[in-house]
């Protein structure tokens, strides 16, 4: 998608009327902005998307969009989104998190998501921090870092989601920066329509309790290579690169998850039968 | 014995993997087929090889959905380990005894035993090495009760037809053995005959009639992650629900599970997932979410004894209070409790429609007993009223997921329909769906969930009511069966007693209970906890008759009918 080019449908199509609760200048408003430039160019009617998501401030975005949305509890978005998928494989679903939700309460249904590879996209608006909670540390949060809860920092190493993401077998797996709405709303497009799970970590500051991440504009650049289909290689480039490599960094062939089927459809009456003596 | 009884119980015990299970159905399929009813359960440890089994059952002229008071017959396999099952097999002064001299001693319970039978398999099974053991037991068992041999070596061609001829040959032979052995006591324990049943019957388990009856109310998606002892409702579902054009996938977890069907039912698929008390408690918060969010969704907790990972093979009732209280905030719901195996249909089926008409998350309140005893039933005639879900067409706008008014469910939009796109929200909402923190919205939407359960009319499925007395006795779920019979054994003592139980527990029916309690003196609950929770349930929802007592016991020691007998004879001292 160019932002020059005429679309077919505006973004502001895919806007609701409610007013985000999120601070000035958070990174979620570029974030939903790149979501609904990536709607609009998909050129899918509203009703036919749907947004899934837990609990924390990037949570909040189905409402802010006029799709279908669901805002459920703290850390189970994937798992809404995947019963959600396979029950209606017409719909586009779309799963919205961030890093506390995602990584830390979330993290196994993460890592099974990946497995399974259900045809999702998941969005990930990672800070480094608690927000909505005001300021506790994440599991992407720096081990140095102070805070209230772990004075003097956590000493833990960062979770690297998307090591992980691979290694659990997602399909796709992308890094943008909400800071460039239009790359970003090109790798949401990317990541919705590769088949398989689609996993995009969106780095969007915390300009409240991490002021420190308005930096990050001045950190982020294109990945210098190309995406590759090899998991392994991929691994070895997410293990070593700066955290701020942007783009798509790994691309794979799975087939997504796809339920059993019968050849032939049964009355549920029938199914008494086995049991009759 | 030569007119035969009209029940008569058998148990057959023996380490597990001796296939004491197999033998225990079998002998049930085959009186069944000879036209008797039958309730077979199990005993086992949770050992999944060399622990210990037991088979019981109990075959009878009428229908049965209950444990008899004692065994009639014990049939040990081998003693290994057979006397933890001391408690649970009491033994009377008429009963028999079958077993093998060169397996050792009996255990102590086998010690009441009137009179012992010799069956070698030891000695059989050395001649024969292609027999087994329990084949021969199986034999003879059949031959003790009279039933047809020939009836019965039907059923294991049947049961063994895809391991061969050969496999199917030395099992008849090993069973004509065991019958040969003890022929001297052909039809020692007989039941009375009956003449073949002339409807076409099922043969079930509780565990079988929960998912038909759910997949027939017309649940098309499940999530499953294992549990004992609910993990037959999924392992039935998973091919059953892709031959009607459903789905069944495994989750990572119970907070997995739980969301997934969430997740399914808000796509506008009927869904369920099956659990036990440890995956109910990591459950609980998702199940506040379906309240909030207006999203059907259907869960089976198949009670075990608890707390924590309790005893996973055997029942007990005490998962009453967190089905009933165990969200947070104020969070309206549906509680159904199936009373017998045939019921597990019905609630299930019930409890389908009514998450769907009532947009509520529904607990279906089975336990292990009913859950894994097996029995034949009548095909139910009536299916319980069928429930639709209200959805939204897009004609009337603008559209309000949560709109106020009427019977408080409001039409839901289903993803798809254009023009209706909301966000399904946890948090308090408005009437659009739209997050608040409003004291006014907050009680809005509280009443309007409530409103929609508590105006329901449920009508009469609500509660089994038999009978009229000063004298009742109120219990619930697999205990119905119980104390019905308890009741019949005080009547022949000259004490006539009324039988309420309540299938629907929440929303509790204030009315109904009054009406049903109207004239009695004096009140007997009996349950399966150790803490009472049935009766704070009851002392908490309804107003009880001034005098009141109760028969409670926690698993895994079954209550009894002669214990309910002699509560209501005795006035309910203790």
């Amino acid at each position: 998608m160019n932002a020059a080019e005429p679309l077919k449908c505006r973004p502001s199509d895919y806007k609701s009327e409610v007013k985000p609760i999120w601070c000035p200048g958070c990174g979620d408003y570029h974030v939903l902005m790149a979501l609904t430039r990536a709607m609009a160019a998909l050129g899918l009617p509203p009703e036919r998307l749907a947004v899934v998501s837990g609990i924390g401030c990037s949570s909040r975005i189905p409402a802010y969009t006029n799709c279908y949305g669901f805002h459920g509890v703290h850390g189970r978005s994937l798992a809404v989104a995947t019963g959600l998928k396979i029950a209606r494989p017409d719909i586009t679903v779309i799963c919205a998190s961030g890093d506390g939700d995602g990584y830390s309460i979330g993290g196994n249904h993460f890592l099974h998501a990946c497995r399974r590879n259900v045809d999702l996209a998941y969005i990930v608006m990672d800070n480094h921090i608690y927000g909505m909670t005001k300021g506790q540390p994440s599991p992407t949060t720096e081990p140095d870092f102070d805070t209230a809860l772990a004075p003097g920092g956590t000493g833990l190493r960062p979770f690297n989601p998307l090591v992980v993401a691979l290694a659990s077998g997602a399909n796709f797996v992308a890094r943008a920066y909400s800071g460039n709405p239009n790359e970003t709303a090109e790798l949401i497009v990317d990541a919705i329509k590769h088949p398989g799970f689609s996993f995009v970590e969106i780095l969007s500051p915390c300009v409240t309790y991490r002021p420190d991440q308005r930096s990050w504009k001045d950190r982020v650049h294109p990945a210098p290579v190309t995406p590759t289909d090899d998991p392994a290689r991929a691994a070895r480039r997410l293990m070593t690169d700066d955290g701020f490599n942007l783009g798509v960094l790994y691309r794979g062939n799975r087939a997504p998850y796809k339920p059993p089927t019968a050849a032939a459809m049964l009355a549920p009456e029938s199914l008494d039968e086995e049991f009759v003596v | 014995m030569t007119s035969g009884a009209s029940s008569v119980s058998v148990a057959m015990v023996g380490s597990g993997g001796a296939g004491v299970l197999t033998t225990g159905e079998m002998l049930l399929e085959a009186a069944c087929a000879a036209g008797w009813n039958g309730l077979l359960t199990r005993s086992v440890g949770p050992q999944i090889r060399g622990g210990e089994a037991a088979s019981l059952l109990r075959l009878a002229r009428a229908p049965v959905e209950c444990m008899a008071d004692q065994f009639d017959l014990l049939v040990g396999i081998d003693w290994v380990n057979a006397g933890r099952f001391g408690d649970e097999i009491p033994l009377g002064p008429a009963s028999l005894l079958v077993c093998d001299p060169a397996a050792g001693a009996p255990p102590p319970m086998a010690a009441n035993a009137k009179r012992v039978i010799q069956l070698p398999i030891a000695e059989l099974t050395k001649a024969h090495p292609a027999w087994r053991a329990n084949m021969i037991a199986l034999g003879a068992a059949g031959h003790l009760l009279g039933l047809d041999e020939a009836a019965l070596h039907g059923v294991i061609a049947k049961r063994f037809a895809t391991k061969g001829s050969e496999v199917v040959t030395a099992n008849v032979a090993a069973a004509a053995a065991g019958a040969q052995a003890v022929d001297g006591d052909r039809g020692r324990v007989a039941l009375a005959p009956v003449a073949p049943a002339a409807a076409k019957r099922w043969l079930i388990t509780g565990n079988e009639a929960v998912a038909l009856g759910a997949l027939q109310g017309g649940i098309r998606f499940a999530a499953a992650y294992p549990i004992t002892p609910a993990s037959d409702i999924l392992e039935w579902l998973a091919p059953n629900l892709t031959k009607v054009g459903g789905t069944l996938v495994q989750a990572e977890d119970e907070l997995a599970s739980v969301n997934m069907i969430i997740g399914a039912s808000y796509g506008g698929v009927p869904s369920l997932t099956a659990t036990s008390g440890p995956g109910l408690s990591l459950m609980i918060e998702s199940l506040g979410l379906a309240t909030a969010s207006e999203v059907p969704i259907v869960i089976v907790d198949v009670m075990r004894g608890g707390p924590s990972t309790g005893i996973p093979t055997k029942s007990e009732q005490s998962d009453l209070n967190i089905a009933v209280y165990g969200m947070h905030g104020d969070a309206p719901h549906l509680v159904i409790a199936p009373q017998s195996v045939g019921d597990c249909w019905v609630s299930a089926h019930w409890a389908t429609g009514l998450a769907e008409a009532l947009q509520a998350p529904a607990i279906v309140l089975s336990d292990q007993f009913l859950g894994q005893a097996q029995t034949a039933i009548h095909r139910p005639a009536e299916r319980p009223p069928a429930g639709q879900r209200r959805v939204a067409d897009g004609a009337t706008l603008p559209y309000a997921r949560y709109a106020l008014g009427g019977d408080g469910v409001s039409p839901m939009a289903i993803p798809g329909t254009a023009h209706c796109a909301y966000t399904a929200d946890g948090l308090t909402h408005t009437e659009r769906g739209t997050p608040t923190s409003g004291a006014r919205d907050h009680l809005a939407q509280l009443d309007k969930r409530r409103d929609k359960l508590d105006g329901h009319e449920y009508g009469p499925l609500w509660a089994t009511i038999e009978g009229e007395s000063e004298i009742a006795v109120l219990t619930w779920g697999s205990l119905t069966g119980v104390v019905r019979e308890g009741i019949a054994q005080a009547r022949a003592d000259g004490v006539s007693a009324k039988l309420i139980a309540p299938r629907l527990l929440l929303p509790t029916r204030p009315a109904e209970m009054s009406a049903a309690l109207a004239g009695v003196k004096r009140l007997l609950v009996v349950e399966q906890t150790h803490g009472q929770q049935f009766l704070k349930y009851l002392r908490a929802h309804y107003d009880l008759p001034a005098a009141v007592s109760v028969l409670h016991r926690p698993g895994p020691l079954p209550i009894r009918p002669h214990e309910v007998r002699r509560h209501l004879i005795e006035g309910g001292s203790r």
